[in-house]
């Protein structure tokens, strides 16, 4: 990493007499530019760090603890526990009394987690992986990529299922399935690009003045990858998302007294038919504003980063 | 004589090309890109390549960089030969052989600043070296190829076309190379800028005491700074020296075409002289002619050219050339 991210030599001072070396206007500044102008993109990534903000300090705000039962609302949630500034339960309560600000924070931080440990996981594994297996080609390529045919063909929510059941439901459990599963399409892709960016000539000049693979990947290819990278990453946090949001909306994700998204959005529905709406939307309402975020700020990315707008 | 500092004998570079309906079982056609190269290159000579696209010059570059396989023959740098060396000390000879590029702005990395470029030959081959060692060197190579030291931290897109062959001769200098190989390094560039490149290379290459071999398919770009010139023609080699005795008294029929075919600033000689266009176009290499490749092309060819392929003949002065009946049949010089 320190190949990739440590490039400063020339940011320091030059020796006197050269007067003052003004920093060069590089591709990020550009696709920067580009998606500052893009209002829809801006706005959702606005979206996006408020629902952050509210994950991780929503609980400070809230007025009730996310584990407390609020006894007097139990028997009467559907005539009582209807959102209300002046009891405290901003969001109403759940079925059991407890109240669901409190409980939409919890579950938003969980699934928000999700989300970045599969991307993560898939940037980093997916990336250095198809990059690899691009760049050296043959035979290696061939069985790196057969490997991930195999891993693909698997049915994999069946199998998350099954580590589930066998190894018992956790949160951990959750993420390494998710970091099984997330980083195969990133490796195609990068796969993809790689083989795109080799042949073209400043990756042939690295090779004729003598650079290393391991050096040619990291600095040459890698950072030429980035923007293709990144936007499928940011559609890759909403997937993530919805496929913890499925498992738990079948009762085998997080569980009790966790929650997420998409817990909160099956605890909700169950309870439709006693009239307590707002347990379904307004978890729903965070589960569809943040996926919706996602989707523009990932259009908006790949508007900016377009390789072929250069 | 002593040993020259690269001796290149009977070089051939083949690529297996699988036609387009062809079975993946199908054995691939080989495509012979260079075959049977000789040439010797002395320690500060500098060694002009010219032909045709699609000749086999800058297969021959690449073979001689090590970035494409050669098929046969042997490239002996200072007598050890290139193409059969361990990995290791390959990569440590990789550093005296140097190339220049042809697409300025393709040969930079869009995502590093012109420092950083410059940088990386040191990085790999003197890693122990301090940064601000590096900084220096890196600023002092900018200046010697004509850029403004404080240009360091500028990415690759805003410089001009000139200007990135500029970084790329910085890169290619930066180790201190014995061997530049420029692959039409201005064929890329505005005519106003290509003088200025050329001049730059060919000033460096003395000043420095580098060897060069300059590929071009220009021959009045390459008598300018060469010393000696090999013409190219279907990844063989049609004639070889001095560049004076090339350009002035070319043996070859496909050199004198060449030279007929150059312009001369003068416009009272341009209108008035006729000049032998070659007719056609390069044949296949994938299915070159027997005998002499350019026999379907040369004006004074003659159904023996078909039976064998002709061998260097020595023209006296180190001038060869691979034609048995130039100088013969009454046909004259070429004008030019």
């Amino acid at each position: 990493m320190t190949l990739l991210f440590g490039r400063r030599m020339f940011r320091e001072p030059l020796p006197p007499g050269t007067g003052d070396a003004p920093a060069g206007r590089s591709l990020w500044h550009d696709a920067r530019a580009r998606f500052v102008r893009n209002r829809a993109a801006v706005a959702s990534l606005v979206v996006l760090l408020l629902v952050t903000l509210f994950a991780l300090f929503g609980d400070f705000v809230a007025a009730w603890s996310n584990e407390e039962i609020d006894w007097s609302m139990l028997g009467s949630v559907a005539e009582n526990g209807a959102p209300s500034l002046a009891n405290g339960h901003w969001f109403g309560v759940d079925e059991l009394g407890r109240d669901l600000f409190a409980r939409t924070v919890q579950g938003t931080r969980i699934s928000l987690m999700v989300g970045i440990v599969g991307a993560l996981i898939s940037v980093v594994v997916g990336t250095l992986y198809g990059a690899t297996a691009g760049y050296f080609g043959g035979r290696l390529d061939g069985v790196m990529m057969r490997v991930v045919d195999v891993l693909m063909a698997i049915p994999y929510m069946f199998v998350l299922i099954l580590f589930m059941v066998v190894f018992g439901r956790s949160i951990l459990m959750l993420f390494i399935g998710i970091g099984l599963v997330s980083w195969l399409d990133m490796a195609r892709i990068a796969r993809g690009q790689t083989l795109n960016i080799k042949h073209r000539e400043f990756v042939e000049a690295a090779v004729a003045i003598g650079v290393r693979p391991r050096r040619i990947i990291l600095r040459h290819i890698v950072p030429n990858l980035l923007g293709v990278v990144i936007v499928y990453a940011t559609l890759l946090v909403p997937s993530m998302i919805i496929y913890e949001s499925f498992i738990s909306f079948l009762g085998l994700g997080v569980q009790e007294p966790d929650t997420s998204w998409g817990a909160l959005i099956n605890d909700g529905a169950s309870q439709m038919q006693y009239g307590t709406l707002w347990q379904l939307l307004f978890p729903l309402f965070f589960f569809v504003v943040t996926l919706f975020s996602l989707f523009f700020l990932g259009d908006g990315l790949r508007d900016a980063l377009d390789p072929n707008d250069r | 004589m002593s040993e020259p500092l690269l001796r290149v004998r009977d070089l051939s570079v083949t690529f297996p090309v699988r036609g387009r309906e062809g079975w993946p079982w199908a054995r691939p056609r080989p495509l012979r890109a260079v075959r049977d190269v000789s040439f010797d290159l002395a320690a500060g000579e500098s060694l002009g390549i010219v032909g045709e696209s699609g000749s086999g010059k800058t297969t021959l570059a690449r073979a001689l960089i090590g970035t494409v396989p050669a098929a046969a023959g042997e490239a002996r740098w200072q007598g050890e030969d290139l193409l059969r060396m361990p990995p290791a000390a390959r990569h440590r000879h990789r550093r005296d052989i140097q190339m220049v590029f042809q697409d300025p702005l393709a040969a930079l990395d869009p995502r590093m600043t012109a420092g950083e470029i410059i940088a990386e030959p040191l990085l790999v081959h003197e890693p122990r070296l301090a940064r601000r060692e590096v900084r220096a060197r890196v600023a002092q190579m900018m200046e010697r190829v004509g850029l403004l030291p404080n240009q360091v931290n500028r990415y690759p897109h805003e410089f001009s076309g000139g200007q990135c062959q500029r970084i790329n001769i910085a890169r290619a200098l930066v180790v201190r190379p014995r061997l530049v190989v420029c692959d039409e390094p201005v064929s890329a560039l505005d005519v106003s800028v290509q003088a200025q490149v050329i001049n730059l290379l060919g000033d460096l290459g003395r000043d420095l005491g580098l060897a060069l071999i300059f590929i071009a398919h220009d021959l009045a770009v390459v008598k300018h700074i060469c010393d000696r010139i090999l013409v190219f023609y279907l990844g063989r080699a049609m004639e070889l020296g001095a560049a004076r005795d090339v350009v002035r008294e070319p043996r070859h029929p496909y050199t004198r075409a060449l030279v007929a075919a150059a312009p001369i600033p003068d416009p009272a000689i341009e209108r008035g002289r006729r000049t032998a266009v070659l007719e056609g176009d390069l044949p296949s290499p994938l299915a070159p002619p027997s005998g002499c490749v350019f026999r379907t092309r040369c004006p004074i060819a003659r159904p023996s050219c078909a039976a064998a392929i002709p061998p260097m003949q020595d023209f006296g002065g180190g001038h060869l050339a691979a034609c048995p009946h130039t100088g013969q049949a009454g046909h004259g010089e070429a004008p030019g």
